[in-house]
């Protein structure tokens, strides 16, 4: 494997890994709205998340700068196309991040009431637009022969790139479910694993076909066959999930919502695979080779990864350890 | 205007609010971790009151400061496209490591210790706040190497065929004379706001509590002790800023003179090179070069302060300008020279505006003396901004002294900018981020004199260290009101979180 195939390698777990973790406390966020009957409950959500939600989001920031990093053009074409959805995402992500930190810095309903709408819709907007955007990758763009985006919010915006949507957004809201189950205690989480088994049903039909769809109109490359083992797997997982969780199991339903999310990832990326960003206009399409940096910089960071994404793990997971305590309406102060 | 102008505009706007927070996340994480080291060694109460107190500005603050931050990570591919295209192989290496290495860390450990109040040991949760702040400095150094990239190119080779700069030496980069300069001068500066911040607000509470003693309220006399210390220690280090970005400030001007001429240059408004040049303090009339109505200058101290030598040959815009037009074909070489001129005066006195009124605070608190005048208080108020507006004025400076460069020497900020991007897209986003960001300042601002006006909180109720020490649980205020909900059975602990949002 060149170095370019590996930090493409790395580039799609950074995006997978973001999913997987951030889509729980999207999850949750989401949940926020009409999982919890009242402020007490809200929080007890809210504060399932406190203190992993913040390092999670780092995965985004870690994808965003290893693309850049390892394939400039790839950045440089898909950040100006998705201009719109990408300010969109930035500005949910800003006022959700202020709504954790700040809902309970001041005693008014009202302030409350608008901090809690910022993180339904904080959370909503980011996870069904990424899906919008990863989708898009795999469907490909109008490009020139510079590479640079020459369509307009059709190209973006299509029944295939909005199904993408749907299906980060139910997934994140079974994922969600499921680490809400884990986590709490009570009545809450009675009614959380209720509402993840139903969420499931629509989740493994939109992902089902989803996946059907992008491995038959855009596979072709020379690893569709992990693309169509990713996918089938992704179901099996979701499904999986949804047994535990009826059965109590909630740790593994979560493990198994966990594992959809990568099997999903792994068989867009894989789908993807060897392009970046294909396009649609015959001319100007982007792939690993021409899109990537050159020997010497992917050297370079090959050296800082090696020590340091270990090193994340390890402390990002000490800290899930460290708080894995449950909490419940008692636990608010 | 057009789509340079309104992106630079987007870009400048978004940095600028962004970097209110940066400094101050930077400085504070160091003064909290210090009150709170001095707490855990010597069991003073005081010192855990005034770490918990700072410790939520801090997070009031570093909620903005990392969600500001996300734009900037975007900014490079909405607006400049083809500035990523050029630099993307070597810039966007320090920003992938500065994820990596700095903000997991930050982001990860600042949570542990934001949620580990009362259920982690206490000797991993100080690590924590020291964790999150080095992780500061690390993402300072990486982001700082990426812009002195921009300032002073370095590391590279030009790939005519692939239309870019490629990287060639990382440790080039890395160790670019501009960066050595800058990290210290830009952290100097950062403590001048974090020490500002706690001399200012610690100064109101004790002049304050001096002018209306209420024994016993929060911020009253009773208090007086606590706010002296954190008002001393904020004054120190406030100075030690003071003097450190002075010296690291007259070295970097010389490395500036030596790579950027023309920015050190429009910084005087210096048209004609000149031998033994006087530093102009103060300059009222046209900065176009042809008059000065009225001018205060300080003999030879330009020369010093470019070369080191009272006599130096100081360059002039018009020959710097020629000289350009030699190298890099016709074109205006000079920068906004108002804009620069002002902004690096405007930074060096609001630098030392604060510097003096921290030096006054420590005279006039002198063997247990407390002022109580007005002006006092004014001071006060006012001091935790000067460092900012410093900061502020400082960055716009070094930015736009660069133009018309995006990348010094080697892209012109005009041809960065994204080729298909509509004057309209980016109005609407400049538009949209600009009200977002004018919401979020002024909620920060509100946020930190709500928490900064009570005073020191009461811990006598929650917030000892629970379990951690005394072996038996503290029970935390609102407590007692979960009526008719049973404890859970699976729980060992049923007391409420310490910390819960």
């Amino acid at each position: 494997m060149d170095l370019a195939t590996v930090w493409f390698v790395l580039v799609a777990v950074l995006w997978v890994g973001y999913l997987a973790l951030e889509g729980f406390d999207f999850g949750v966020g989401l949940l926020t709205r009409n999982l919890a009957r009242n402020d007490r409950e809200r929080r007890v959500l809210i504060n399932t998340i406190g203190p992993v939600w913040d390092g999670n989001e780092v995965w985004m920031v870690a994808a965003v700068g290893a693309t850049f990093a390892a394939f400039p053009e790839w950045y440089a074409t898909a950040w100006s196309a998705y201009y719109l959805p990408l300010v969109l995402i930035l500005m949910s992500l800003i006022v959700r991040g202020l709504a954790f930190e700040y809902r309970a810095k001041h005693d008014s309903e009202q302030w409350r009431r608008w901090w809690d709408r910022a993180i339904f819709w904080g959370s909503a907007l980011p996870v069904f637009l990424w899906g919008v955007l990863l989708a898009g990758f795999v469907q490909g763009l109008p490009l020139d022969a510079r590479h640079d985006f020459v369509g307009g919010l059709a190209d973006i915006v299509t029944p295939y790139t909005l199904l993408g949507g749907v299906v980060t957004l139910m997934l994140a809201l079974v994922h969600g479910a499921h680490y809400v189950a884990l986590k709490t205690v009570g009545d809450i989480r009675t009614r959380a694993r209720a509402l993840a088994g139903r969420a499931t049903a629509i989740s493994v039909l939109t992902t089902g076909v989803f996946v059907l769809w992008t491995v038959a109109a855009h596979g072709g490359g020379s690893v569709t066959w992990l693309a169509w083992i990713a996918g089938a797997a992704a179901i099996a997982s979701l499904t999986t999930g949804a047994a535990m969780n009826t059965r109590g199991r909630e740790g593994w339903a979560f493990i198994a919502t966990f594992a959809t999310v990568v099997l999903v990832g792994v068989a867009l990326f894989s789908t993807l695979y060897p392009n970046v960003l294909p396009s649609t206009s015959d001319i100007g399409g982007l792939t690993i080779a021409n899109a990537s940096s050159t020997n010497y910089t992917l050297t370079v960071m090959t050296w800082a990864a090696v020590p340091l994404v270990p090193m994340v793990l390890a402390y990002q997971s000490w800290v899930y350890w460290m708080f894995r305590r449950r909490i419940g309406v008692q636990h608010i102060p | 205007m057009d789509v340079v102008d309104l992106a630079r505009w987007q870009f400048g706007i978004t940095t600028v609010v962004h970097y209110f927070f940066v400094p101050f996340t930077i400085s504070m994480a160091f003064l909290v971790a210090i009150m709170q080291t001095i707490w855990m060694r010597t069991q003073d109460e005081r010192w855990l009151r005034l770490a918990k107190f700072f410790g939520k500005l801090l997070l009031i603050n570093l909620a903005v400061g990392i969600v500001t931050g996300l734009v900037q990570e975007f900014q490079f591919g909405l607006n400049w496209s083809d500035f990523s295209r050029f630099v993307g192989d070597i810039f966007g290496a320090p920003l992938a490591m500065e994820a990596l290495l700095a903000f997991y860390l930050e982001s990860v450990f600042v949570g542990v210790w934001i949620f580990g109040w009362g259920r982690i040991p206490p000797k991993v949760h100080l690590a924590a706040i020291w964790v999150t702040a080095c992780a500061t400095l690390f993402s300072a150094y990486f982001i700082l190497a990426a812009n002195s990239f921009m300032q002073n190119p370095v590391g590279y080779e030009i790939n005519e065929e692939a239309g870019r700069a490629e990287l060639t030496d990382f440790w080039a980069v890395l160790t670019n004379k501009v960066t050595l300069i800058t990290f210290p001068h830009t952290i100097f500066a950062a403590f001048l706001v974090g020490g500002g911040v706690v001399a200012g607000i610690a100064m109101w509470h004790l002049v304050q509590g001096r002018r209306e003693p209420v024994m016993g309220e929060p911020g009253g006399a009773s208090d007086a002790g606590v706010f002296r210390k954190a008002l001393r220690i904020g004054a120190i280090t406030v100075l030690i800023g003071g003097v450190g970005t002075a010296v690291t400030g007259d070295i970097q001007s010389k490395v500036m003179t030596e790579v950027q001429p023309m920015k050190m240059a429009a910084a005087e408004a210096l048209y004609e090179t000149q031998e033994a040049a006087p530093y102009s303090l103060f300059t009222v009339g046209s900065l176009d070069g042809s008059r000065a109505l009225y001018s205060i200058e300080i003999p030879y101290l330009l020369s010093f302060l470019s070369t080191g030598s009272f006599e130096g040959e100081v360059q002039g815009i018009d020959d710097i300008q020629e000289e350009y037009q030699e190298l890099y074909g016709p074109g205006d070489y000079a920068p906004n020279i108002p804009a620069t001129y002002w902004t690096f005066r405007l930074m060096i006195g609001f630098g030392g505006l604060a510097a003096a009124i921290a030096a006054w605070q420590l005279w006039s608190t002198r063997r247990g003396r407390v002022p109580t005048s007005a002006w006092a208080l004014r001071a006060a108020v006012v001091l935790p901004f000067l460092p900012l507006a410093a900061n502020t004025f400082g960055w716009i400076f070094t930015e736009i002294g660069r133009q018309p460069w995006l990348v010094f020497g080697l892209m012109p900020t005009a041809s960065g900018v994204t080729p298909g991007s509509t004057a309209g897209s980016v109005f609407a986003t400049l538009a949209a981020f600009t009200v977002l960001y004018a919401g979020l300042t002024w909620l920060w601002i509100w946020l930190l004199v709500k928490y900064a006006r009570p005073g020191l909180p009461d811990i006598s109720a929650e917030a000892r260290w629970g379990r951690g020490r005394s072996g038996e649980p503290a029970a935390g205020p609102g407590g007692d009101d979960v009526d008719g909900l049973q404890p859970d059975p699976d729980d060992d602990a049923d007391q409420p979180l310490t910390f819960a949002y």
